[in-house]
């Protein structure tokens, strides 16, 4: 397929919705799902490997409105079921369709504090477009109503426009909320608790806050830009921000409650501990954790080589191990930091990748192979114990699994060696082990885990834990719910507090 | 943002900093290294280890060499500037307890290091064997401060311009041979260094003990850029170590893994270094 540029995609939108425009309210279900679906605009892929500015550069407002008069406005709404943070979907869909964009944008922040980030990085068609009516009747669920990319549209708008409606604060309550990690469950639970009146702190390791949204996902899905507005607005509503602070190091996790008086502490550090694979040649100079090959293009700048103090190792042949969206991201970087050939390895076949298609498809788009049904079996060094190749094996697929993917099996003699000078290796992350091991009441799974009720309690008196480090890898929204769900705990157990306090000082002023 | 509050240049590349951080003042101990960075946005970061630290004035004392950009650029920072971003203490603390007869060899900078941890073995009881050397004697630092803590004490240069003519390995051996046999080692210092130390014990079967600065970007367990094999194990020198058995370290592997940048890093040092020259001269 050829590529369409934003241009001339918005000047088809424009021609499409003449026809549409007068009947936005009458239309029928059938004349809905006969409206084509809007293909999102992109950076021309011979362009963009060259440089880190954002792929998809989002719908015009003629596209917005006919996606969204696609939607069926359903009375059971799959869309909103499916969504961790249950976003009223149609709701603000109808608003797109009328071209009220504004009053789009408020039903959104009702529920969601980051739709800039969601829209762009949630996955989508495993979520709210997974049961929409419109995929269904078109069988094929990428047809489904692009909810995400909406939601997107209308964060955009809001952005451009300037305009940034605070949430609406209580008056303060007295009571000290310490957030520890500023990734997207801690950025959840800062707003969610400052706006009940709470006093919050968050305490970030780096020097930059967004954990993995700014070390992790690459400035071409997710710029930097958009972390930076998503942060001002908790600066705005009051919440304290102190970074370079490694809470567990630089100070107990326990003197967080009994020295410095928090009332409540929510851990959200996140899954950062790089998975090896635990083969021969893995110390190799030119082997990485997508980790670190991504927190230097990332959060370091690399990319900027004349700036940046942080360099980043110069690659011919890439071999990317893994098949999830950290290793697209990797791949992808590696296109543009001018590898010449970049490879994936995968050990099953394209269906199971867990990676997102579009991400797939774009990586696709952008020069970077796919070599399915292979794995790595060791990397090969030379005599500077540097990388000169990999020796992979063949593997076919047998019967399922208890995920429901077809395990591989590999072929017996099947290995093979490929040259290349860098190998990344992006098969999963454990948790962070900071906080477990110099804070002992946290209790942990063999996997290093925290341990949660079902208000995302830990073990540890006053201590609330969600994201990453209770879920183990997982997304972006995943960890807002859980952030959500823990600032409401939190809220609770404060305001019970609250009332207990000042019973107590009525039958105190009572008795005297 | 930490004030350096005193500056001090030790020899012709190494200089001493004492950095107002009361938080990391009162949590550090002995083995335990901080990260920097000289620029918050395009800065790198660098891991150095804690040399000192005073409650009273909250502040920590840092020691480094110049040897790339970062170093660079913060040997020309002066007292009153304040450094964009200090973290720390990181990794984990020496384990101090009374193991009976310990020798402490530190070669080059690897003294400043090695200062607390001397201190606190002296102070729990430990009778201490100090050997430090350099190339030669300008390179040599803290020697009168060291040998204070020193019930035995060893200076030895590679030229001989000062003290013994000898690398530290002579008196380290000569050590492990005599009567009273070592019941622990501690090497500080450049990689080689520690890697011969650790040879020169092993026939000797005295557990040496080594502190490894290796490449790292966060220093919080996060990227693996850090990690070296001991024991054919993968362990990552930020959240596992820095100290580790320099028996089991793979010390090739960890040259060849700080090197992986050298050419770059001397091209930015020397871009840095030339570009900074160019701005004084038009100031002039």
């Amino acid at each position: 397929m050829s590529h369409l540029s934003a241009e001339e995609l918005s000047l088809k939108a424009k021609e499409v919705i003449v026809q549409y425009i007068d009947k936005c309210d009458t239309l029928k279900q059938k004349e809905r799902t006969k409206i084509p679906a809007q293909e999102m605009p992109t950076q021309d892929p011979f362009i963009r490997r060259t440089n880190l500015n954002e792929v998809a550069i989002g719908f015009s407002e003629e596209q917005a409105r006919i996606e969204a008069m696609r939607c069926l406005q359903c009375i059971k709404k799959n869309c909103v079921d499916d969504c961790p943070v249950g976003i009223d979907i149609p709701g603000f869909i109808n608003k797109i369709a009328h071209g009220d964009f504004e009053s789009a944008a408020q039903i959104i922040k009702q529920t969601t504090l980051l739709p800039a980030i969601c829209g762009r990085v949630c996955p989508q068609e495993t979520q709210c477009q997974l049961h929409c009516a419109v995929g269904k009747a078109l069988k094929d669920v990428d047809k489904s109503v692009a909810i995400g990319r909406l939601e997107r549209f209308i964060a955009d708008w809001e952005r451009k426009k300037g305009k940034r409606i605070l949430p609406e604060m209580k008056p303060p309550t007295g009571k000290r909320v310490a957030v520890v990690g500023s990734g997207p469950a801690g950025l959840v639970v800062a707003a969610d608790c400052k706006r009940e009146g709470h006093h919050v702190t968050i305490f970030e390791a780096f020097h930059k806050l967004g954990g993995v949204l700014r070390y992790g996902i690459p400035e071409f899905r997710l710029p930097n830009e958009i972390i930076d507005k998503e942060i001002e607005t908790l600066n705005e509503m009051g919440v304290e921000i102190i970074t370079n602070f490694v809470v567990g190091r630089t100070r107990k996790l326990m003197d967080l409650i009994e020295k410095d008086k928090y009332d409540a502490v929510f851990v959200g550090t996140g899954a950062g501990l790089p998975v090896f694979m635990g083969i021969e040649g893995e110390n190799l100079v030119g082997v990485f954790s997508a980790n670190e090959y991504l927190t230097r293009a990332n959060l370091m700048h690399a990319f900027e080589k004349d700036k940046a103090d942080t360099p980043m190792f110069s690659s011919k042949k890439v071999a990317v191990l893994g098949g999830g969206n950290v290793a697209m991201d990797s791949a992808r970087m590696a296109k543009r930091f001018g590898a010449e050939e970049v490879f994936v390895l995968y050990r099953r076949t394209e269906n199971e990748m867990p990676a997102r298609k579009e991400e797939v498809q774009h990586a696709k788009e952008e020069g970077v192979e796919f070599h399915f049904l292979e794995n790595a079996k060791r990397i090969v060094g030379d005599d500077h114990g540097c990388v000169k190749g990999i020796e992979c094996l063949r593997y076919e697929l047998g019967e399922p699994d208890e995920s429901g993917r077809r395990r591989p099996h590999e072929i017996k003699n099947s290995e093979f060696i490929v040259e290349v000078d860098t190998v990344i290796v992006a098969i999963g992350n454990g948790s962070n082990p900071l906080i477990s091991q110099t804070t002992p009441q946290i209790k942990v799974n063999k996997r290093g885990n925290v341990l949660v009720d079902e208000t995302q309690k830990t073990s540890m008196d006053r201590v609330f834990a969600g994201g990453d480090i209770v879920l183990g890898a997982a997304t972006v929204i995943l960890a807002m719910g859980e952030g959500r769900k823990a600032a409401a705990s939190i809220n609770l157990m404060l305001a019970k507090e609250t009332e207990s306090e000042t019973k107590k000082k009525m039958y105190t002023v009572s008795d005297m | 943002m930490n004030k350096i509050i005193y500056k001090e240049q030790l020899s012709k590349d190494v200089f001493l900093m004492r950095i107002n951080a009361p938080r990391i003042a009162e949590e550090r101990r002995p083995g335990q290294f901080i990260i920097l960075q000289t620029d918050e946005d395009y800065g790198e970061r660098i891991p150095l280890t804690i040399a000192d630290a005073d409650t009273d004035e909250e502040s920590i004392t840092i020691i480094f060499q110049v040897v790339g950009k970062t170093t660079t650029a913060l040997s020309m920072m002066l007292m009153g500037d304040y450094l964009p971003v200090l973290v720390g203490p990181l990794g984990k603390p020496t384990h101090i307890k009374n193991f009976g007869r310990v020798i402490c060899v530190a070669g080059g900078i690897g003294v400043a290091p090695m200062f607390p941890i001397a201190q606190a073995l002296k102070d729990a009881g430990n009778h201490v064997s100090i050997i430090i050397g350099a190339r030669t004697k300008e390179l040599l630092i803290l020697e009168k401060k060291i040998k204070k803590i020193a019930d035995e004490f060893i200076v030895c240069t590679d030229d001989g311009s000062y003290g013994r003519k000898a690398l530290v390995t002579e008196p380290l051996k000569e050590l492990c041979e005599s009567t009273q046999k070592p019941d622990m080692v501690i090497a500080i210092g450049p990689p080689i260094m520690m890697k011969f130390c650790s040879l020169t014990t092993k026939p000797y079967n005295v557990f040496t003990q080594v502190s490894l600065n290796t490449i790292m970007v966060d220093g919080t367990g996060m990227c693996g850029g850090c990690r070296v094999s001991v024991n054919n194990e993968v362990k990552f020198v930020c959240v596992d170590g820095p100290e580790f058995d320099g028996h089991q370290v793979d010390f090739d592997n960890m040259i060849a893994r700080l090197n992986a940048y050298k050419s770059i890093e001397q091209q930015k040092q020397k871009c840095f270094v030339e570009k900074t020259f160019k701005q004084k001269e038009e100031l002039v």
